[in-house]
């Protein structure tokens, strides 16, 4: 297993304390933001409120800098003795598809995951239709890749 | 002579909320990164928790097994905390008008669309792009583009809300 991928029982005891309580500052935000509104996100793509730059701007600025401290001036994380990297992901053609139709969901429903569980919070019942589209579209894309990359691989083998 | 557009028309509602808003997710992110160097996203929730469920290899990946627990409690929290917020401001109950199928429709591609392209609005969004990631700056302005099209459209259409 990976250093990445402790298991359960070498976790720190102040971890899930610390994970709660940086959900709780994320969730708070998202309700003070009004992200948690999908007619706030919908009116931000409809040009008629561009509030949600300031949101996107100083919640990327804020977590920039704690990326920088990190990588630049700290050794290993207290918690889990993981150093810092920045969060790197490879390109390639998922990245643009995953966006295109992660695009158009948004701009249907006004929803992302984050936005979704605080909507929850705030009251918001209606957005566990949301929540369970999310779920289902996970699922299936889960059976689907899994499908094509058992066809990749029997279509490797029966190739002269 | 009057200007072209207003601070008032592009911002109706300020921007103290919004930005004050956003630096309260950094800090929950940057809290969490500091402490333990993971980049919390919201979105490996989906494939995490479906691991409890299915048995499919794709779902049960180390990643997603060692995660899982304490992704659960992430989301609770965010929750949680959304509902702090909304009691302490007078703002609880406030339910959507949004119609069903854009709730339901919409959610099913923001499922499939952030666990192909590797991330959210706020793993890509907020970490990716604190990060000044390539491929997170690519998938935010790809989704971005493509939502603000998509809204527009929709609205041409006269779907309302």
């Amino acid at each position: 297993m990976s250093r990445n991928a402790e298991p359960e029982r070498d976790r720190h005891p102040l971890f899930v304390p610390l994970v709660v309580a940086g959900g709780l500052l994320f969730g708070f935000g998202l309700g003070l933001s009004r992200m948690a509104r999908p007619e706030v996100v919908l009116d931000f793509l409809q040009f008629e409120d561009f509030g949600l730059l300031f949101v996107l701007g100083t919640g990327s600025l804020v977590a920039g800098v704690a990326f920088a401290i990190g990588v630049n001036f700290l050794d290993s994380a207290p918690l889990t003795g993981r150093s810092y990297a920045r969060r790197l992901k490879s390109f390639d053609r998922n990245v643009l598809a995953g966006g295109v139709v992660f695009g158009v969901g948004w701009g249907i429903s006004g929803i992302c995951p984050g936005a979704a569980y605080a909507s929850l919070g705030i009251g918001n019942y209606p957005i566990l239709l949301a929540i369970a589209g999310m779920f289902l579209g996970a699922y299936a894309q889960g059976i689907w890749r899994t499908y094509r990359s058992e066809n990749d691989a029997t279509a490797a083998v029966n190739a002269d | 002579m009057e200007p072209l557009v207003t601070f008032g028309e592009l911002f109706p509602y300020g921007i103290w909320r919004y930005a004050v808003g956003g630096a309260l997710i950094g800090l929950g992110t940057a809290a969490i990164y500091l402490g333990t160097a993971v980049p919390a996203g919201a979105s490996t929730f989906f494939e995490s928790t479906l691991s409890y469920v299915s048995d499919l290899p794709r779902f049960n990946r180390a990643k997603y097994v060692a995660s899982r627990d304490w992704r659960v409690a992430f989301t609770l929290s965010i929750v949680a905390g959304a509902a702090v917020y909304a009691v302490g401001f007078g703002d609880f109950g406030w339910t959507t008008r949004v119609s069903w199928w854009r709730l339901l429709g919409g959610g099913f591609l923001v499922g499939v669309g952030t666990r192909i392209g590797k991330g959210c609005t706020s793993g890509h969004g907020i970490c990716g792009v604190g990060s000044v990631a390539p491929t997170s700056l690519v998938n935010v302005a790809t989704f971005l583009g493509v939502a603000i099209v998509t809204a527009q459209i929709l609205q041409s259409l006269g779907v309302s809300p």
